[in-house]
């Protein structure tokens, strides 16, 4: 069971947390303009990366706040966490950050 | 002292001698002393078969004294209380504990399933995949047999009436393994103030220790250990958990152990404490000191009742005090089995030794000449006698081995030499391959094995060979023997380096460098092993009626695994499956390695090459109420009730549940059908007044001055112009364009709104706008609480109910004053009301919401004066019918997601002047705005009295037997009193445009029915009686 620091709350359990899916997809501001590939992009075509991932949680049995987060799929490991207004981080930096804390 | 056991030694072992305490295996009663296990008191008293296998029912006896054990696996206790597959060798006597033995009939020394054994030719690896595959309709006749034949023991047939329970701990250091290590680990980790958990499967801790009579620093072993668990208990910091197998290694130090807390006690006996407890621990560090297990060697017909772990026989001596056997022949391929050749021999025993080892010399081999024991160096044991009647081996056949150990010298026809087939009498075999390191948490947890050489067994990598982000997510040091670490000395220091190490890394200071040579043990120079598992005999493994069972709890041979190699099956993840290796009860513990030799050997490639499958949890099994603990019966699913559920249970309702809540279905009088009943309820509510507990709906108060920017972004209609104190429906969209919730919001104030949604949805939408709020639009000014809780509704409908409402509300409530589709601030009977004007029956009707402590007050003046007017209390499917003769749609029945709201003939609801909602660019995808969508409209079988079935199909044309071209479905259908027919809703392709056209509808039993295509709104079309 994942372990996943709550950007307000710390340290919790997984269970306490519901997985949303991909992060930073950004909603067009006018969404009658895109065609219909672009639109479709935004609402069906998601990352299936195997690697480092950046998605969105949310601490459902705690403060029910949202938050992004950067997982490696590979080895479930999550690498940061921090509020969704927050640009994302470059993930490069976590590409060979070494085992352990 | 009286000697209650014929085969107990006179001293030793660690039992109460002075109490005698009495049990029943197979209904039979014998005595043991506490401190035994099943297993060590079944050895005491001489019985030797205990159980039968699992596919060719051969006679098997004790194998291990630990969970490694294969084969004494038994039925513990009856009725309720009954466990299947409990193995002897773990579990603790009691007074009047009862066991049985499994899969034999009648008996286990008399079992006519053992005639499988004789059909061994016709019953290879992989049996059930060649055999039973053709014909397929007869799998479920053919399953019936193979459940009966295969399997263990049989499962308790009424309700577990034990209590387990679960609890959650935290730690800087957890210690898995009480052992020498483990004990070692846990004083040094704690002594620095860590929050230290030390676990054990076993009721005593010491592991090996307790069967070898060794002394550290001068101390005798079981001294030691008492110190150590002294100090350890001392301390406030440190909590010790005996009999708690840590079964599971998951991410981020989150492990799992189950306590056994109570069991040995028996059933009853201790009914204040649970029987177990499951500990979910998330630790900081984890120090695995989880030992090793003695690997079996493979010899012809290796699984008679009598072959058994060198280890093991020592313990029995030196834990139990029992004697397993009194003339042993000793079989191994490496020193550590001379041990026990040594104790047996000291206990009184006969002990020959059978080495395979090309010329046994060394410090132990010295030590059994001294004591006048014979060695066979080079040899195996070919042929082992077993004699059934007595159920015990007599004597074994020992010969020679070539050089490369592949096949036995046979001697010439004419060779008279006696000493070539040399035969011993005996009646237990201790049988050493070596020891393979407890690797099963170590590699749950994602750790890298690799193959040691000097070991001869995987053994955790010395480094992390993964690219780091493959690395595990868990904090683990292993120590000791399970890291191919053997020598007491050198465990100790492991256990206080990986203790300082674990406390250091948690971030505690420890105070002093941990002692490296402080341990002072007398240990003999230990000499290189075989590495030669798989023994030969006189035929070609396989050939003869000899087995070589690598893999005694599923009868797996050598032969199986030359057939699964020959047949393809060769890589191991095959072989596993192919030949179930490994996929016992004990998964293989004392197996799967022997399995890879075997293969090794076969393909000629190292095990190193071969890999190894990954362990999975739990390392032993865990009952089914250890995993649910307290959530069974009511706690297993919280249920919620409204305020006015008392009353609802008074009244004889009938409950259904939606989402977690018990809403009442209906409500029959004496002797009434739950059909007559909803029949009542509706045409009391058209005719005269109704009233439904509407408490359930979602709830949302929604603040701010964005509120209605909101709104206009999560519904389709527009919601800019809503005056305060006014309702309005709304149908809320994903992106998709598809409709997933709605429910009338209501202006409660300038900046103030309330929003209800389906009774199912109500977490679900209040998820929806907090995710938009919080990650789309953080700059909207809108807040949302839910207040789903806070409200107790009942809804009145009906032409009575503005009469009921008049006479009870202060306020004036006439169509001029209250219209419809409006909210009103009343007061009834001294309770402040919010009153909503709104409909989902078609009729003249209120919904009276009162804050949730008023409820059941409310509800209950509300039934008092309605009386006079008819009141009819009535549940959902009144509500349902009534909807669906209005053609209003349950989200989730009449819409499955992938319903648009224009497939709902909803135009009106779409905004054509707002610029964007959600879900409003979909609308125009080209999917969405195709022609043949399916579209919601009504369906009116012929036949009036039919209802059609809810699910059925509505078909193009009408064939014999399906596939018939599908054009859609029925969503809802209900017998209609006011109408007097059945009536349904339907979702039919391009429905709209059909209005008038014959469909049929085919059943699932063949049946079909002719329905005409209408219009959806089957009463009141205009709406006048809601209005009025």
């Amino acid at each position: 069971m994942l372990l996943i620091q709550c950007p307000w709350c710390g340290n919790r359990d997984q269970t306490e947390f519901s997985y949303h899916g991909e992060a930073h997809l950004k909603r067009a501001q006018d969404p009658q303009q895109l065609s219909e590939p672009q639109w479709g992009d935004y609402v069906f075509f998601r990352t299936n990366a195997k690697g480092l991932h950046y998605e969105r949680w949310r601490h459902s049995h705690g403060c029910r706040r949202w938050f992004n987060a950067i997982r490696d799929t590979r080895s479930d490991r999550l690498h940061i966490t921090y509020p969704p207004e927050q640009p994302p981080p470059d993930r490069q930096e976590f590409e060979s950050e070494p085992c352990g804390k | 002292m009286r000697q209650v056991n014929r085969l107990r030694l006179a001293r030793g072992g660690r039992l109460q001698r002075e109490k005698v305490i009495h049990f029943w295996y197979d209904d039979k009663k014998y005595a043991g002393h506490p401190g035994d296990t099943l297993a060590s008191a079944l050895l005491a008293n001489g019985v030797k078969v205990v159980a039968r296998s699992f596919k060719y029912h051969r006679p098997r006896g004790i194998f291990s004294a630990g969970c490694e054990e294969p084969n004494a696996l038994v039925q513990l206790e009856q009725g309720a209380y009954t466990e299947p597959n409990r193995r002897a060798t773990e579990i603790e006597l009691y007074e009047g504990l009862v066991a049985h033995s499994q899969n034999c009939w009648p008996s286990v020394t008399f079992d006519l399933g053992a005639l499988s054994s004789w059909a061994a030719r016709i019953l290879p690896a992989g049996f059930y995949y060649k055999t039973f595959m053709w014909p397929q309709s007869l799998w479920m006749t053919y399953e019936k047999f193979i459940r009966k034949a295969a399997g263990l023991g049989r499962a308790p047939n009424a309700p577990d009436p034990h209590r387990y329970d679960k609890t959650h701990a935290h730690c800087d250091v957890l210690v898995v393994g009480g052992g020498p290590t483990g004990l070692q680990a846990a004083c040094t980790a704690a002594a620095s103030g860590a929050r230290v958990i030390l676990a054990d499967e076993k009721s005593e801790f010491g592991g090996y220790l307790l069967g070898d009579p060794v002394q550290i620093s001068g101390v005798a072993a079981d001294q030691w250990v008492a110190e150590r668990l002294a100090e350890l208990r001392k301390m406030d910091e440190v909590t010790v958990l005996p009999r708690t197998t840590v079964t599971g290694y998951y991410d981020y130090n989150f492990l799992v152990a189950n306590q056994r807390v109570s069991e040995h006690f028996g059933p009853h006996k201790n009914d204040a404490a649970p029987k177990e407890r499951l500990w979910k621990i998330r630790a900081q560090q984890v120090v695995l000191a989880t030992g090793s297990i003695e690997r079996p060697l493979v010899f012809a017909d290796n699984d008679r009742p009598g072959v058994m772990l060198a280890n093991a026989v020592r313990v029995y001596i030196h834990r139990f005090g029992v004697l397993p056997g009194t003339r042993i022949v000793v079989l191994t391929n490496n020193d550590s089995a001379y041990h026990t050749a040594l104790d047996a021999a000291r206990a009184g025993a006969e002990v020959e030794i059978v080495d395979v080892r090309r010329t046994a010399d060394g410090e132990l081999v010295a030590r059994a000449r001294a004591l006048g024991l014979r060695i066979h160096a080079n040899s195996s044991i070919t042929a082992v006698e077993y004699r059934r009647r007595r159920a015990t081996i007599t004597q074994v056949q020992v010969m020679a081995l070539s050089p490369d150990g592949e096949a036995v010298q046979v001697p010439a026809q004419t060779d008279s030499e006696p000493s070539a087939r040399r035969m011993l009498p005996c009646d237990l075999i201790a049988v050493s391959g070596g020891w393979m390191p407890a690797v099963h948490l170590y590699s749950q947890a994602r750790g890298k094995l690799e193959f040691s050489d000097a070991v001869q067994a995987f053994v955790p990598a010395a480094e992390h060979k993964s690219p780091p982000n493959l690395a595990t997510t868990n904090q683990m040091i292993c120590a000791g023997a399970c890291r191919g670490t053997y020598g007491l000395a050198a465990c100790l220091t492991e256990g206080s380096q990986a203790g300082a190490a674990a406390a250091t890394a948690a971030g505690l200071a420890v105070e002093r460098e941990p002692p490296t040579a402080a341990f002072a043990v007398a240990e003999p120079q230990y000499a290189a092993m075989r590495p030669l598992w798989v023994l030969p005999c006189e035929h070609p493994i396989g050939r003869g009626a000899k087995k070589h069972f690598h893999e005694l709890q599923n009868d797996s041979t050598i032969a199986d695994i030359e057939l699964a190699v020959r047949e393809g099956f060769d890589s191991v993840e095959h072989l596993k499956r192919y030949t179930t290796t490994g996929m016992g009860t004990e998964q293989g513990k004392t197996s799967n390695l022997n399995a890879l030799a075997a293969l090794s050997r076969l393909q000629g490639v190292g095990i190193a090459q071969l890999g190894v499958t990954t362990f999975r949890p739990p390392y032993t099994p865990l009952t089914f109420g250890a995993i649910v603990g307290h959530e069974r019966r009511e706690l297993f699913l919280q249920q919620r009730s409204t305020p006015m559920h008392a009353w609802h249970h008074r009244h004889g309702a009938v409950y259904e549940d939606v989402g977690d809540w018990k809403r009442p279905f209906c409500y029959p009088t004496a002797g009434e059908s739950t059909h007559v009943a909803v029949q009542r309820e509706c045409r009391a509510t058209r005719n005269a007044i109704g009233i439904l507990d509407a408490s359930t709906l979602g709830k949302i108060d929604l603040c701010g001055a964005d509120a209605a920017k909101l709104l206009n972004m999560v519904y389709t209609n527009a919601w800019n112009k809503l005056p305060v104190g006014r309702c309005r429906y709304g149908l809320m969209l994903n992106e998709h364009g598809m409709v997933f919730d709605d429910g009338v919001t209501t202006r409660l104030g300038e900046n103030h709104y309330h929003m209800t949604t389906t009774t199912g949805g109500a977490a679900r939408v209040l998820n929806w706008l907090e995710e938009w709020l919080q990650t789309e639009w953080p700059e909207c000014r809108a807040y949302c609480t839910s207040v789903t809780e806070q409200w107790a509704v009942a809804s009145i409908n009906g032409p009575n109910s503005r009469a009921l409402l008049a006479e009870l509300c202060e306020q004036p409530v006439d169509a001029q004053a209250f219209p419809f589709m409006s909210m009103q601030r009343c007061t009834l009977g001294g309770i402040a009301a919010r009153v909503f004007r709104i409909s989902f029956t078609g009729e003249l009707a209120f919904e009276i919401n009162v804050p949730a402590r008023f409820g059941l007050a409310m509800w209950e003046m509300l039934m008092q004066a309605g009386e006079k007017y008819g009141i009819c209390p009535y549940g959902t499917e009144a509500m349902h019918v009534l909807r669906a003769e209005k053609g209003f749609i349950i989200v989730g029945q009449d819409t499955d997601g992938t319903v648009t709201p224009l497939d709902l003939g909803m135009h009106a609801l779409i905004s054509k002047s707002k610029p964007d909602f959600v879900g409003k660019r979909s609308l125009s995808r080209s999917d969405t705005a195709r022609k043949g969508r399916k579209q919601l409209v009504g369906l009116l079988s012929e036949e009036p009295n039919f209802v059609l079935p809810e699910g059925a199909h509505v078909v193009a044309k009408l064939q014999h037997k399906p596939p018939m071209k599908m054009l859609g479905h029925v969503s809802s259908s209900y017998l209609s009193p006011v109408l007097g027919r059945s009536i349904a809703l339907a979702l039919v392709v391009d429905g709209l445009q059909r209005k008038g056209e014959r469909v049929a509808v085919a059943m699932m039993d063949g049946a079909s029915h002719w329905a005409r295509i209408t219009d959806s709104v089957f009463f009141d079309p205009n709406g006048e009686r809601a209005r009025g």
